[in-house]
């Protein structure tokens, strides 16, 4: 092709970069995805798969209980953990944004954020030696004298809500405080210089100005959160399932990957409304 | 002004409350990690070394902290070169559909880990691949690719674009300017990314436990420990491995926003 | 080391677009050529088509005598330095420099010893160790320099390399860019939209606009005997006095304006015919001969509106007693005595008006010429 232009031979060239990262993605994502939205259509006869092209299991989702209420469970935690994180969270950026002298807040950050490095099964584990009837908590107690029982901590709603929101503290100090220092200095000045108290400039325009980047962070909790097995399975135990819990049941116990798989459609479709809405909302907000 | 006193006050107080917070299960566990008794809980016996003895002389975890660092080198290796593959013709040219090309290629990072297991699973299982630590290796490049991508891409700024121009004019073919210039200019963000990816890696369970078979990842090994219970060498563990993320949070620290702050 | 270049019919689209109109030129060897225009004039476009990072749409470009067709950037005789400079941030001086003859397998030894000398004639000899990051903006221009030349190219296509750079600085680089080039011998074509640049280093001058070439000469020429209106503004300040062609004759040209009848000498002026559209473009320094001696033209007695002093000149708006609605800016002596509300004579030399076909697409006055 000695007719072809010299950008068009660029072009060319161009689709070499391109394509093995695009062929890994197709191989091993996109495909791997439509296998399995198409085993959510089959059932399980025995052992066997059996492709039987219907949504009896999507029905069946729907019609029994302890499925159902896995989804429940889980946007409850999910929406729990995500509010009371960012209520948390949201002071702590602005204290390091703020009150911490310029030189040490890069370290302050850091720290706040090294347990983030533990192994993310360790730190459901060593929330664990926190909360567990014999644990830190409940031994200080006791030795303290203001109880004689140990309390009903570990295996329950309560402790793997703790263990979710000690991670998402983390995760959202940071992107806020991100947000927090980005925003250019000279819009707090105009509105403290047109009479605005300490109060009113936080939530006329500091708080306004890093909203987007808390949604962010926030859908970022969501997803995260309600996709996670480790957490549920290790500090919330076996009372009630999350539904990671109750799709790595249908894998384990049953080996029913049409139940798995149908699961795992249902959690995804959750996840894209929860972006949807996200990215609504952003939009709304900048228009 | 007792109000900014009093605001102070308040302003340190939370600040030390949630450290506290943060930092009290890591605390517990290093310092019990150290105990000299059976249980991980208080009361604290005294200080021994005996139970980090115990992990480094235990062969199954030992082997499984060698295969985690494969997978993690090996998978961080893979995503980056195809990310910055990726990335150079995305960015450098002119492609149809790039915004697709771009949305397909970030897409993985927008689902849950086990939904992206559990397709590997199910897929491998049709195809007849049996698991390893290959299959580990190859749903990690699945997570890690959009992670690469997304860092070099966001670091590859126009004026790169004619530096590279500038390249190919004095007489540089397409694999000398991404070798000994594009690569070289960008290597700050491609070793950021790569460092992400080995950490991201290093820790992930569910891909690690739904993919590997008979050869497991550290994290998963860690997790079949957690069925005998509260143990102090499962807080040994823990510590080590916690070690060894700092230690690789700082070499990243040091090495690459030292170099990218000093421009 | 040189080589003549020749640009044949060349035509550039973008969808639907023209950046570039069917455009011809010949470049000698060893010449100094500034394409000279505002952005989007298509300047730039061809220089990328020389560079060979674009292809003309139809048309030829030719150095040396070889069509260059699809022949890739790395492939042409020439080197391009760009206007950011685009130097290689992780190099140290000497690795920039010697860049282009590593990509041609030259010795390690051989290669910098090529580059030092180059460094050391743009003055860069002992910063040969630092990294770009550690230059100032003048600096950084000439390591791009030095790299660009380092290759030997043929043809150096410089892409605004000084459009960065503060006046002062850019002044000076005018002078040393110059200097190298009837060093080194090599065909220079630079691109840029300062006409002073221009003027001050240019053989030849390429006036473009909106794709196609208005102009083509030296300096003086450009400047003197503009052959557009686009060129005549274009390169400095000027006054459009438009008017109507009367009558022709071998001898003289009667040109019928707002401000009277205006007679010229028809020696240049060849080619217009009675009742066309014209123009008068002159120079605002031009009405300073006014007191001289010699042919002369008057555009009758025009009031001083304001004046300012420029050191060298004053310089005064006016306007004109039998057209008050027009301004015409002129320049005076430094020794005139500036009044607003003077009354001064609109006399000038025939030979410096010169006479253009058409009228400015913005009429200076409304029905100033009918």
């Amino acid at each position: 092709m000695a007719t072809a232009s010299l950008e068009t031979r660029e072009n060319r060239r161009a689709w070499g970069f391109v394509t093995p990262a695009l062929l890994w993605t197709i191989a091993f994502f996109v495909i791997p995805f439509i296998v399995m939205a198409a085993i959510s259509l089959a059932t399980r006869k025995g052992r066997e798969i059996v492709m039987a092209w219907n949504f009896d299991n999507y029905i069946e989702f729907f019609e029994k209980a302890h499925l159902l209420k896995g989804l429940f469970v889980s946007l409850e935690i999910t929406f729990t953990v995500t509010l009371i994180s960012v209520i948390l969270a949201y002071p702590l950026a602005w204290i390091i944004a703020e009150r911490v002298p310029q030189k040490w807040q890069r370290m302050a950050l850091i720290m706040a954020i090294l347990p983030f490095w533990t192994s993310y099964v360790v730190r459901s584990y060593s929330w664990l030696l926190v909360l567990a009837q014999n644990g830190v908590i409940n031994n200080s107690l006791i030795y303290l004298g203001i109880i004689s029982e140990p309390l009903e901590l570990a295996s329950t709603r309560t402790a793997t809500v703790i263990g979710f929101v000690h991670f998402f503290v983390m995760l959202l100090t940071l992107t806020i405080y991100a947000n927090l220092v980005q925003m250019p200095p000279n819009y707090r000045r105009a509105a403290a210089d047109l009479g605005a108290n300490g109060f009113q400039v936080f939530w006329h325009v500091v708080l306004p100005l890093t909203l987007p980047g808390i949604m962010v962070g926030a859908f970022l909790t969501f997803v995260l959160c309600i996709g996670d097995y480790i957490t549920p399975q290790i500090l919330g135990g076996n009372n009630e399932l999350a539904l990671p819990q109750v799709i790595m049941l249908q894998l384990g116990r049953r080996a029913d990957f049409p139940m798995a798989a149908t699961l795992s459609i249902i959690l995804m479709v959750v996840v894209t409304l929860a972006y949807i809405a996200c990215a609504r909302w952003l939009k709304m907000e900048r228009t | 002004m007792i109000s900014s006193r009093f605001s102070k006050l308040l302003s340190w107080s939370y600040l030390i409350a949630l450290y506290g917070f943060i930092f009290l299960p890591v605390a517990v566990l290093v310092l019990f990690s150290f105990q000299d008794g059976r249980l991980p809980v208080p009361p604290f016996n005294g200080a021994t070394l005996k139970w980090y003895g115990e992990v480094f002389a235990d062969s199954r975890l030992m082997s499984a902290l060698g295969n985690s660092l494969m997978v993690a080198l090996g998978s961080a290796t893979v995503a980056c070169v195809l990310g910055f593959c990726a990335a150079y013709g995305l960015a450098r040219f002119v492609l149809p559909a790039s915004r697709l090309q771009r949305g397909l290629l970030i897409a993985p990072m927008t689902v849950s880990y086990l939904i992206i297991a559990l397709g590997l699973l199910t897929t491998f299982n049709w195809v007849g691949v049996s698991l390893s630590l290959w299959t580990v290796g190859i749903g990690h490049v699945v997570i890690n690719l959009p992670l690469c991508f997304a860092i070099i891409y966001a670091s590859m700024g126009d004026h790169q674009k004619n530096i590279e121009r500038a390249a190919r004019d004095l007489g540089a073919a397409e694999w000398q300017v991404m070798t000994q210039v594009s690569a070289p200019m960008l290597m700050p963000s491609i070793l950021a990314a790569f460092f992400l990816a080995v950490t991201f890696s290093w820790d992930e369970f569910i891909i690690a436990f739904l993919l590997s078979r008979f050869d497991v990842t550290l994290p998963v090994e860690i997790w079949s420990m957690l069925r005998s219970g509260l143990n102090p060498k499962t807080n040994a563990v823990g510590s080590v491995v916690f070690l060894v993320s700092v230690a690789l949070l700082l070499i990243l620290e040091l090495i690459v926003f030292r170099r990218t702050a000093k421009k | 080391m040189t080589a003549p270049v020749s640009i044949r019919n060349a035509t550039k689209t973008f969808g639907d677009f023209t950046a570039l109109d069917d455009v011809s030129l010949e470049i000698a060897a060893g010449e100094f050529i500034v394409l000279l225009g505002p952005s989007g004039c298509g300047k730039t476009t061809l220089l990328s088509l020389l560079g060979g990072f674009l292809s003309p749409t139809s048309g030829t470009i030719e150095i040396d005598g070889k069509d260059m067709g699809d022949v890739a950037p790395a492939k042409r005789p020439t080197t391009t330095m760009f206007q950011d400079y685009a130097l290689f941030p992780h190099m140290t001086l000497r690795d920039n420099v010697a860049f282009g003859l590593k990509m041609r397998k030259v010795g390690k030894a051989e290669r910098h010893a090529k580059a030092e000398e180059l460094l050391d004639m743009v003055g860069l000899k002992t910063s040969a160790n630092k990294k770009p990051h550690e230059l100032s903006g003048g600096q950084r221009q000439r390591v791009a320099l030095a790299r660009a030349l380092a290759v030997e190219p043929d043809v150096l296509l410089l892409d605004e390399p000084l459009g960065a750079l503060d006046l002062k600085l850019r002044r000076q680089m005018q002078d040393e860019l110059k200097a190298i080039q009837k060093r080194v011998g090599t065909t220079f074509v630079h691109v840029t939209h300062d006409q002073e640049e221009a003027m001050a280093i240019a053989d030849r001058i390429v006036v473009m606009n909106a794709g196609k070439i208005e102009d083509v000469g030296s300096p003086e020429n450009i400047y003197m005997q503009p052959k557009t209106l686009f060129s005549a503004s274009f390169m400095g300040e000027v006054n459009f006095i438009p008017g109507t062609l009367e009558s022709a004759t071998e001898t003289t040209l009667t040109i019928k304006t707002a401000l009277g009848s205006v007679e010229l000498p028809a020696f240049d002026h060849a080619g217009f015919t009675p009742d066309s559209q014209v123009t008068l473009a002159i120079r605002p320094e031009h009405f300073r001969a006014s007191t001289g001696t010699g042919p002369r033209v008057t555009l009758g007695k025009a009031k001083v509106e304001d004046g300012s002093f420029f050191g060298t000149h004053h310089r005064a708006h006016l306007s004109p007693l039998d057209y008050p609605g027009m301004t015409i800016t002129a320049h005076m002596p430094q020794s005139a005595i500036i009044e607003p509300g003077a009354w001064v004579e609109l006399t000038l030399d025939p030979a410096s008006i010169v006479l253009l076909p058409g009228h400015p697409p913005h009429p200076i006055q409304e029905s100033a010429a009918s």
